[in-house]
């Protein structure tokens, strides 16, 4: 190791490294690092004291200030609740109808139902309601499988459809064709009476319409208007859930007599709190002029 | 002191055991604590090992890199928790290994998505998400519609049961029987997998009869797993403030 020696230029002294001949100054850390250094030293010390930081034997020191990030939580959800309270309070309060009736609280419910529609219903239903051919109903028009009045939308979305909920909806199809209750000729026939039913031009007197007579009037409807109670859907109407571009209508009547394929919806009321349910019946029920 | 401090940098094998000390007060200190500090796993009711077609669901999950784009931790932050519900707890996640918290959420956290679709859903959106979400960029995992190999799902629950999930020798013993069961039985009936496995979601991922001319298809297993995700602990029945750290 070389010796200390001092620079004549800077009048600093050397570190006492030298290597080929190249030798490094000792310079001094200037005194504002320095400062900093040891105030940031200081307030180390502090937030020991002051927050959680060091663990002991089965626990940790809480910290004079007893911070603790979920508690921040809970009070920050506490005066949102607080700051909401005024609306959710009187919605939580009133009858949906009266909601509806009451221009303000209509105004704020359609606010929280859109947003809470977003997140949890627009997956199937889409954005606005739009829903998803050969899925999942379009929730934006006035024609509705399990009803469309407000306690019926509420109670969809509560319990669901078919869904794990003991108070679920549910209603079953037979398998009309699959389980050998109908021959593959009277299926065609009431396929046809079916597609005609839904133009508006029921063949009358036709051979399907003995067979919808038969099987299919007691839950679709002598008319074929459907029974919202038993989730049975109007056939008088061009408005399929099941069909796809690329089926044709009698096709995919056919296939729903033969083995019909059920919609599932799963029931809300253990995942959103009642207020949030109500806010998005009201939301549904305005998208399309719920009935 | 500082004189003797040049002793140590010059010399290799004084400064590799300097090192070597730091480095394992420093990790000790870090890690000592987890295990030995009372509230760093909350006592809260429900959690439970996953049922063996979650696991093998789960085993896709890491296999396709679901977590690449997916976190499964709600931290508690008031936008979080009004989005995705209660924040996640480190009891919910004690059974995963490894677990799949996540760090980028390119997708939506998914460490409540359990329950919130349906089966139906799960399935059309893995095969093409733009089919239900317009504007996803989700590619889509078509071949997950395949025979599920689980030949072994016995030494997968083994090896959890060696880093601490609680199997037991009945559950193990029963795996094969219990996976198929999950996707085969009617919910209605109160199948016995319900029995070893609470919550878990019973049913096929799809009921198109093309698919389950396969048997246990991977999407049966990999959307069972994402039915059981955050369902265990009922929080209606939890005071969040007593189980704090």
């Amino acid at each position: 190791m070389a010796t200390i020696e001092k620079d004549s230029v800077t009048g600093q002294s050397t570190t006492g490294h030298e290597w080929d001949g190249i030798k490094e100054l000792n310079t001094p850390l200037p005194k504002w690092w320095v400062y900093v250094f040891w105030a940031t030293v200081v307030w180390a010390i502090g937030y020991w004291i002051a927050m959680p930081a060091w663990p002991t034997v089965n626990g940790y020191t809480k910290g004079v200030l007893g911070y603790s990030s979920r508690a921040d939580l809970d009070n920050e959800l506490a005066l949102q609740k607080a700051g909401r309270a005024a609306w959710l309070s009187k919605i939580e309060a009133a009858e949906l109808d009266a909601i509806e009736k009451d221009k303000d609280l209509l105004r704020y419910a359609m606010a929280g139902g859109k947003i809470a529609f977003g997140e949890n219903c627009g997956a199937c239903h889409g954005t606005g309601g739009v829903g998803v051919a050969g899925a999942y109903p379009t929730l934006a028009d006035d024609e509705w499988i399990w009803g469309g009045t407000l306690a019926d939308i509420e109670q969809t979305i509560k319990f669901g459809i078919r869904s794990t909920h003991a108070e679920t909806r549910v209603s079953e199809m037979p398998k009309f064709g699959a389980d050998g209750l109908l021959k593959p000729e009277q299926i065609a026939a009431v396929s046809d009476y079916v597609v005609s039913m839904a133009s508006r031009a029921p063949a009358k007197g036709s051979p399907g319409e003995a067979v919808y007579v038969e099987n299919c009037a007691v839950c679709h409807g002598e008319d074929g208007s459907g029974q919202a109670a038993l989730g049975a859907p109007a056939l008088n109407n061009q408005i399929w859930l099941f069909k796809t571009a690329k089926a044709s209508a009698k096709d995919m009547v056919a296939a729903q007599v033969n083995a019909p394929k059920h919609g599932s919806m799963p029931a809300w009321a253990d995942r959103l709190d009642p207020t949030t349910i109500k806010m998005l019946a009201v939301y549904v029920h305005n998208l399309g002029g719920g009935k | 002191m500082f004189k003797h401090h040049a002793k140590i940098e010059t010399n290799i094998f004084f400064m590799a055991v300097g090192i070597l000390l730091t480095v394992v007060v420093g990790g000790l200190v870090e890690v000592i604590p987890l295990f030995s500090i009372e509230s760093t796993i909350e006592k809260v009711k429900g959690v439970r090992p996953y049922s063996p077609l979650e696991l093998a669901g789960r085993n896709i999950y890491v296999r396709e890199g679901c977590y690449n784009c997916h976190s499964q931790m709600i931290r508690p932050f008031k936008d979080e928790v009004e989005r995705y519900g209660p924040y996640s707890l480190a009891a919910e996640s004690k059974y995963d290994h490894p677990f799949q918290w996540g760090s980028k959420r390119t997708g939506p956290d998914l460490a409540r998505v359990g329950g919130k679709f349906t089966n139906e859903w799960h399935f059309r959106h893995m095969v093409n998400p733009r089919d239900v979400v317009p504007g996803s960029i989700m590619p889509g995992y078509k071949h997950l519609v395949r025979k599920l190999d689980y030949a072994t799902i016995e030494a997968d629950m083994k090896a959890n049961r060696a880093v601490g999930v609680p199997y037991t020798d009945a559950q193990i013993a029963n795996a094969k029987k219990d996976l198929e069961e999950q996707v085969n039985a009617d919910p209605a009936s109160n199948p016995a997998v319900l029995a070893s496995y609470p919550k878990a979601h019973v049913g096929p991922s799809s009921d198109d009869p093309k698919v389950r001319a396969l048997g246990v298809t991977e999407m049966d297993a990999l959307v069972a797993y994402l039915q059981v995700l955050g369902t265990m602990v009922d929080f209606k029945t939890v005071d969040l403030s007593k189980v704090r750290r």
